[in-house]
């Protein structure tokens, strides 16, 4: 029989359709105007007696709020307006003082029931909910020649200690170059570095009447160099950025090509506070532990001259967390970070427990191998020192000036001990810490030693901060014009093609349903050329359906029955649908595969466009006419 | 409604007029854009942004005053859609850490009048904008090889090149429309070139589908009688899919903000011109480079086969 589809196409049909429109729900919910609250200093916490204090200021200054919640990141207020929003601000900020954090923000109002089911509204880019985006570079040339003047003050260490006699050894642009008196010494010098240093690979040249050694990274070193750089970055980044919001920002911190970093401060504004978390510098400090005194003694206001007591860094690890205690330390530094070469976190094959394997350059090495040869058995901890700039503001939140125009910046350093253990041993350049709790413990140790030699400086190539007002008009003039286009576009179906024009009204309508589902689903980002994709997907998508019904409409005028218009109409079209949204789908691709930021945001929302305009424009205008006229007696159609 | 069905217009006799036509916009895109260049946007140039509002309307005379006598000479001061927003650009500079550009120009601003509103600040280092530079011209050579690659492989190599004859007569009228008058060249115009060539192609494979279709089902007359019929078969739906696709670029150039205006100026004009050049570049390639149903014959491809099972129902 013409015109009829098998029950499962229906049923199929139905299950799109139904899960569609699942999906797309979160989004007519819309956004509740919150403020949240976190605690800022340590040893503050958020529990419900905060959450009735600040209940409590709001309601004594008649400030409506919707509801309040307490969650892991803090508390989060609800409000009708943003007027509301705004006060309640002010006023937080006035009477919680500086061991709190406040940020405005807006949550979406989609009920849970729906949340927990991963049904979650579309992801708005920063051009639609406003916020701050900076590109960075990772001065890579930094990085590497970094990395070659240790390689030099490794090479001297090992000549040394083979007590191979050189003239001198420095590096000249990204070469270690080593100078021999004679050809001997050069090759006694060859076979100690080329066994010693395997990353280098040597060539031998004279200059006169001086030998030299000229020690070249690999490519594959040169190559897990800038990425480790890179990633020590990233990893260094997020730390920063979710210390300096509390954790109230979702920031989305991603690596671009082989020497970028993309950085998403949704909600932010504040610039020149973002640009403070590159000002930042950290370092470590290998110190022995006093152990002739007692941190109680200390802490009862007798510290012993030449000690001095810190705190441990406070550990979350799940819902775990591991306090902060004293202890006494010596205030004799035995290495500093930027000995660090290396540290990676792995497994003691022997207990099966977390450690740490840390590597020293070479005069790090002979410090630490001097201090353990007589400190077996005792204790020995790293501290992390972290040195924070924070622009200074007036009054009126305008940043102060020098004389010279540079804004004025404040630096406080934080120090915290990361690491307390028993040396067990005689070591030098190479050792582990082992008997770590967990994995994570030895990921986050590993990454803090690193955090001293942070190989490379950043800067920022671009930014772009759109602001809350403007976010809102993007979303408002970009929801309008797609409304508008859709409705034009309907009435003008309806009045070309009739009844069959209902039927593509209907197609098209479920096809911006469909589209915003998948948004949601995927959590794409949806940015203002993305709805500027979803406007013109409208515009094309009934395309589809024109085909079809002129080729029925020809075959009407060619004599043939309604039946057979209809059914080799859509055959007819189907061939010649595919191969053209094919072809825009290329050009999708490849803008999705070069463009950036908002312009991957339209290839995203035209590709999904096109093939969800195939799916509603041929199969589910087929099923619906299949419905109306399959296996019927028709003698005329409306189309 | 039906309208336009049912036409015989001889497009392919008006073919040397067209041709003309074409060659004399296309020569005066060219040499504009040889001579007067593209006004390229910041996305492009690099340099520093900063888009503000007022409460109320501002006059722009004092601010330009207050930021040329603060060391931002070169500062270019606009209104940017209303008359309470303003719209500043600076060039990038050497030297001065770029970042900090936007923050000073912000705060000029909040000195005279504490009333300003932030709205948007970009600011592009000028290696960023190169690349881009680059990478875009990259992206428009990449899609044109795909798509010419794909038509190759589905039709024939001459059709091929005429869908990518009438890609490059699009994509350069639209750059000389932006061109000739001037309207900046940022990278949504960019992303809306690349959407003209995914639509105008769109419109010539509809075509030559019909061409291909009827060169193997209409036994007698030449290439432009099978063209032309064909032509004539797709008129009215070339002519609804434009308008609908018209339709709603015209709300979204007039209801969607000036952040779209470039974008929305882009498809208008490619949409246009692509319908166009559907009609008469690409089928006039195919004229000029003699194809014929010798070309396309010996294929059998599926649509003949099921056409004989309609005409036996």
């Amino acid at each position: 029989m013409l015109n009829h589809y098998p029950l499962w196409k229906y049923i199929l049909i139905a299950m799109v359709i139904a899960a569609g429109a699942f999906y797309a729900l979160p989004n007519i919910y819309g956004e509740d105007p919150a403020l949240q609250v976190a605690a800022s200093a340590r040893g503050i916490e958020i529990d419900d007696k905060t959450l009735s204090r600040v209940a409590k200021i709001f309601e004594g200054e008649g400030i409506q709020y919707r509801n309040a919640k307490l969650s892991s990141t803090g508390l989060l207020f609800r409000f009708n307006n943003k007027d509301d929003q705004e006060k309640a601000k002010k006023i937080a900020e006035k009477e919680l003082g500086d061991d709190y954090a406040v940020a405005l923000n807006l949550a979406t109002a989609t009920p849970q029931w729906l949340l927990d089911m991963n049904a979650e509204p579309m992801y708005l880019g920063l051009d639609l909910r406003g916020g701050v985006y900076f590109l960075m570079q990772v001065d890579m040339e930094a990085a590497v020649i970094k990395s070659v003047n240790t390689y030099v003050s490794d090479s001297r260490t090992i000549l040394r200690k083979a007590k191979v006699r050189y003239l001198g050894s420095k590096r000249v642009s990204n070469d270690v170059v080593i100078r021999f008196k004679s050809e001997e010494l050069r090759e006694k010098g060859f076979e100690i570095l080329s066994r010693d240093m395997r990353d280098l690979s040597f060539n031998e040249k004279e200059e006169g009447k001086t030998f030299i050694l000229q020690g070249r990274l690999s490519e594959a070193k040169l190559k897990e160099l800038k990425l480790f750089a890179l990633k020590q970055n990233i990893t260094t980044l997020r730390k920063r950025i979710d210390e300096k919001f509390h954790g109230l920002v979702e920031p989305i911190i991603q690596q671009q090509g082989d020497d970028r970093i993309v950085i998403q401060l949704p909600g932010i504004q504040d610039t020149a506070g973002a640009k403070d978390i590159l000002g930042a510098t950290a370092t470590l400090e290998y110190r022995a532990v006093d152990e002739e005194h007692t941190v109680e003694q200390a802490l009862s206001g007798r510290v012993p001259a030449g000690s001095k007591i810190y705190y441990t860094r406070e550990r979350h690890e799940g819902s775990r967390v591991i306090p902060s205690v004293p202890v006494l330390l010596k205030k004799r530094v035995i290495v500093t970070g930027e000995h660090v070469t290396n540290a990676q976190a792995g497994i003691d094959p022997d207990t099966g427990g977390a450690k740490v394997n840390v590597s020293l350059d070479g005069y790090g090495g002979k410090r630490m191998g001097a201090f353990t040869k007589e400190s077996v058995g005792k204790r020995m901890a790293v501290v992390y020192l972290e040195t924070k700039q924070e622009t200074v503001r007036d009054e009126q939140g305008n940043v102060l000036r020098d004389e010279n125009g540079k804004a004025v910046v404040r630096r406080h350093t934080t120090e915290e001990v990361i690491s307390n253990a028993v040396i067990r041993g005689h070591f030098s350049n190479r050792f582990e810490t082992t008997g770590l709790d967990s994995v994570q413990e030895a990921n986050d140790l590993s990454l803090l030693l690193r955090a001293g030699a942070l190989a490379a400086p950043v800067y920022i190539i671009e930014e772009r901060t759109i602001g809350p007002s403007l976010g809102q008009d993007n979303i408002d003039k970009g929801f309008k014009s797609v409304i508008i286009g859709f409705i034009t576009v309907l009435f003008f179906m309806a009045f070309w093609y009739r009844k069959f024009g209902m039927i593509a009204n209907f197609a098209l309508a479920l096809n911006l349903v469909i589209i915003v589902a998948v948004l949601s689903l995927l959590q794409a980002t949806l940015t203002l050329p993305g709805i500027a994709g979803i406007v013109l997907t409208v515009g094309m998508a009934v395309d589809a359906n024109v085909l079809i019904f002129e080729r029925i409409r020809e075959e009407l005028r060619n004599g043939n029955s309604p039946q057979n218009s209809i059914h080799s109409g859509y055959e007819k079209a189907l061939m010649t649908i595919a191969d053209a949204n094919i072809t825009t789908l290329i050009a999708a691709f490849v803008l999705f595969v070069v463009g950036t930021g908002p312009i991957k945001g339209f290839a995203i929302t035209l590709s999904i466009g096109i093939v969800t305009s195939m799916f509603t424009a041929i199969m589910v205008s087929r099923a619906i006419v299949n419905l109306l006229y399959g296996g019927k007696r028709i003698k005329d159609v409306s189309i | 409604m039906q309208i336009l069905t049912d036409t015989h217009i001889k497009f392919m006799a008006h073919r040397k007029i067209a041709m003309i036509l074409s060659l004399i916009l296309i020569i005066i895109s060219l040499a504009s854009l040889a001579f007067r260049g593209l006004q390229l946007g910041l996305d492009f140039t690099g340099g520093t942004l900063v888009e503000v509002a007022y409460p109320v309307e501002i006059e722009l005379a004092p601010i330009r005053d207050k930021l040329h006598s603060n060391g931002f000479d070169d500062a270019i001061v606009q209104h940017f859609g209303s008359p309470n927003e303003v719209l500043i650009r600076v060039a990038p500079r050497e030297g001065i850490s770029n970042a900090d550009i936007s923050t000073s120009l912000f705060e000029l601003l909040r000195a005279q009048n504490s009333a300003v509103e932030n709205r948007r600040v970009e600011f592009v280092g000028p290696q960023v904008g190169e690349e881009l530079t680059e990478t875009g011209g990259i992206a428009m050579l990449a899609a044109l090889i795909c798509i010419l690659i794909y038509v190759a492989l589905r039709f024939e190599y001459r059709f091929a090149l005429g869908s990518v004859a009438a890609l490059a007569h699009d994509v350069i009228l639209v750059l000389g429309l932006f061109s000739v008058f001037g309207i900046e060249f940022d990278l949504t115009v960019l992303a809306a070139i690349l959407a003209v060539i995914g639509y105008s192609l769109n419109d010539t494979i509809v075509v030559f589908d019909r061409i291909r279709e009827n060169f193997r089902k209409i036994r007698k007359g030449d290439a432009i009688t099978v063209i032309d019929a064909s032509l004539n078969q797709t008129l009215s739906r070339t002519l609804i899919t434009s308008l609908t696709t018209l339709l709603v670029l015209v709300a979204l150039f007039v209801f969607g903000g000036e952040l779209i205006h470039g974008f929305a100026t882009a498809l208008l004009a490619g949409v246009l011109v692509g319908t166009y050049s559907s009609v008469y570049v690409a089928s006039t390639v195919l004229v000029a480079m003699g194809i014929s149903k010798e070309d396309l014959a010996p294929v059998k491809k599926e649509g003949e086969q099921e056409e004989e099972v309609y005409e036996e129902v």
